[in-house]
C-alpha cells in the first residue's frame, strides 16, 4: 500500500484533507478515496498542515466546495488545483 | 477477520427504580448560585460527596425556569448517583426538586437556608451527608445487562480528523451497540447547521423528522437574530479553524457521523428524559461542550463519549467522559486527556471496524469502574443552559 497522505471522504469530493504532519509544495503526494478504496496522486502547490484541505480541481469564485458528498461552502477567491482551501479562499453559505 | 464477541453485561450499580449506573456518587446540589458554599462546605467535611455549584436558580421564570428544575431534578435522578443532598435558600423550590428525586426511590433530603444561616446548616446537612456517604460506600457493583448503558455523545474541539476518524468510530460503535438495546443521544443543535436536510431524514418517522426541523429552525432563527457578524471565530471556533475546519457546513457534516447509519426515534427537550424505549434520540442543546454533557446527563445518561481533534479536556461531575481522538499531533501533546488514541485510522493502520471494537472495550472499562482521564485530572464542569435573562 503506497503512503496515503491525502484523505478524502466521497468520490463526489473536490477536496481532500492532509493526514501526515505537513505536506510540502512540490510535493507528489498519495491520495485514498475511503467510499470507494480507490488511490490516485495529486503534486501540492503549497505547503498544507495536517487537518487542512487541498484542492482537486481549479475553482472560481462561486464554485461550490463539494465534502462528505455534500456542499460546505462557496468559493470567495480562485483557488488552483493543489493549493491549500481554508478561510482565505472559501466562506459558509448559511451564516 | 474475526468478529469481536461484545460483551453481553457490565459491572454496574442497581438503583431503586430498575436502572443502573456506571458511578456511585452521593451529590450535594445547590438549588442556587448563593446555596454554593454551603454544598461545597458540606462536600469538604464529608468524604465521598461531591458538590455541585453552579451560576444561577434566582428569579428565573417561565421556560428558562422549567429548565433549571428539569436539570437539577435530573441531575439527582441519573443512576450515577445513589443519593442526594439538595440545598436552597428558601424551602419551596428545594421541597419540588427533593419530591421530584425522590420518585426514583434513592435517598434523598432539602434543607434551606433562611432563617438558619450557613454554619449551622452545614453542621445539620453534614450529618446527613455523613450519612448517605456511608451507606453508598456498601453499594457492590453488580452484574447489568449491556442495555443498562445509556450513552450520550458530544464532540469539541473538532477538527478535520474528527469527521474522518474519531466521529465516524463512534458511529460504529452505535451501529454495533444499538441493536443490544442501549439508549443513545447526540445534540448539538446549531452545529448540524448546514446538514440539517440531511439529519432530519434520520428521523425515524415524519413525526421526529418534523420535530428535529422544528427544533433546528427555531435554534437558528435565535442565531440569526443575536448574531453581530457572520459568527467567525464563535462556529466554527478558532481552533476548529486552526485545525483546518473551514465552515459550518463542514463542521456539521463531521459532527453527524458520530450517530453512524442510526435513526433517530424522538426528539428530546434540553435536560428532558427518554421515554419511548431503547434506541437513539437527538436533544436540543447548545453545542459549547460543558453546557451540553450536563443536559445529558440530567437526561439520564450514564457514560459519555466526547471525540476531539485539537484537545477538548472537559469532564462531568457525575457522568464519566471518555475522550477519543484521530489527531496524532493531540493523541502526543495532550495524553493525559486522552483515553482512546485512533489516529491510526488516518495512516491506515487500523480501520473503522477495530477501532469502533477498541472504543466499545474502553466504554466498558469505564463502565466497569476505570477512571477516565477528565476523572482522573478532577474534571468536573457542571454548567446550567440558561435560555434567557432572569427577572
Amino acid at each position: 500500500m503506497a503512503k496515503t497522505d491525502i484523505i478524502i471522504h466521497d468520490k463526489k469530493d473536490n477536496v481532500g484533507v492532509i493526514v501526515v504532519e505537513k505536506v510540502s509544495k512540490g510535493q507528489d503526494c498519495g491520495c485514498w478515496i475511503m467510499e470507494n478504496d480507490a488511490s490516485n496522486n495529486i503534486k501540492s502547490e503549497a505547503e498544507i498542515p495536517l487537518g487542512h484541505k487541498i484542492a482537486l480541481q481549479d475553482f472560481k469564485e462561486g464554485d461550490t466546495i463539494i465534502k462528505y458528498g455534500h456542499d460546505i461552502g462557496k468559493v470567495v477567491k480562485s483557488i488552483k488545483k493543489g493549493d491549500h482551501v481554508h478561510v482565505h479562499n472559501v466562506k459558509t453559505k448559511k451564516w | 477477520m474475526v468478529k469481536m464477541d461484545i460483551p453481553k453485561s457490565f459491572l454496574g450499580y442497581k438503583r431503586e427504580n430498575g436502572r443502573a449506573g456506571t458511578r456511585n456518587h452521593v451529590i450535594i446540589l445547590p438549588v442556587d448560585d448563593i446555596s454554593n458554599a454551603c454544598a461545597e462546605a458540606v462536600s469538604n467535611n464529608i468524604k465521598g460527596t461531591i458538590a455541585l455549584p453552579h451560576s444561577y436558580g434566582r428569579l428565573q421564570f417561565g421556560a428558562d425556569l422549567e429548565l433549571h428544575f428539569r436539570t437539577m431534578i435530573g441531575t439527582g435522578k441519573n443512576p450515577n448517583v445513589a443519593a442526594v443532598i439538595v440545598i436552597g435558600i428558601e424551602p419551596k423550590w428545594t421541597k419540588r426538586i427533593v419530591d421530584a428525586i425522590a420518585k426514583t426511590g434513592k435517598p434523598v433530603e432539602g434543607f434551606s437556608i433562611e432563617g438558619v444561616g450557613d454554619i449551622d446548616t452545614i453542621a445539620k446537612v453534614s450529618k446527613k451527608a455523613q450519612e448517605f456517604s456511608m451507606w453508598a460506600s456498601e453499594k457492590q457493583r453488580e452484574e447489568c445487562p449491556i442495555s443498562d448503558l445509556w450513552i450520550s455523545v458530544k464532540c469539541g474541539e473538532s477538527d478535520t480528523t474528527s469527521g474522518l476518524a474519531s466521529n465516524p468510530t463512534v458511529g460504529n460503535l452505535m451501529d454495533k451497540l444499538e441493536p443490544l438495546g442501549v439508549h443513545l443521544c447526540f445534540g448539538e443543535t446549531s452545529e448540524l447547521t448546514g446538514a440539517e436536510n440531511v439529519c432530519a431524514k434520520r428521523g425515524k418517522t415524519k413525526e421526529a423528522q418534523d420535530k428535529f426541523m422544528k427544533t433546528w429552525s427555531s435554534y437558528n432563527d435565535f442565531i440569526l437574530k443575536e448574531a453581530t457578524n457572520d459568527l467567525s471565530e464563535s462556529q466554527p471556533t478558532a481552533g476548529n479553524i486552526a485545525g483546518g475546519l473551514t465552515t459550518i457546513e463542514e463542521k456539521a457534516f463531521g459532527n453527524f457521523q458520530k450517530i453512524g447509519s442510526r435513526e433517530f426515534i424522538d426528539v428530546l427537550e434540553p435536560a428532558e428524559e427518554p421515554s419511548k424505549g431503547k434506541g437513539l434520540y437527538f436533544m436540543d442543546t447548545s453545542s459549547a461542550a460543558a453546557e451540553c454533557v450536563t443536559l445529558q446527563a440530567a437526561g439520564g445518561f450514564n457514560i459519555h463519549l466526547f471525540p476531539t481533534g485539537q484537545g477538548n479536556i472537559i469532564g462531568n461531575p457525575i457522568e464519566p467522559v471518555i475522550k477519543l481522538t484521530a489527531n496524532p499531533l493531540t493523541a502526543k501533546t495532550m495524553s493525559e486527556h486522552i483515553d482512546l488514541d485512533v489516529s491510526k485510522i488516518l495512516s491506515r493502520e487500523m480501520n473503522l471496524d477495530q477501532a469502533g471494537d477498541e472504543l466499545i472495550k474502553a466504554t466498558l472499562k469505564v463502565a466497569n469502574g476505570r477512571l477516565t482521564c477528565a476523572e482522573a485530572l478532577g474534571h468536573k464542569e457542571f454548567v446550567m443552559t440558561k435560555l434567557y435573562r432572569s427577572a
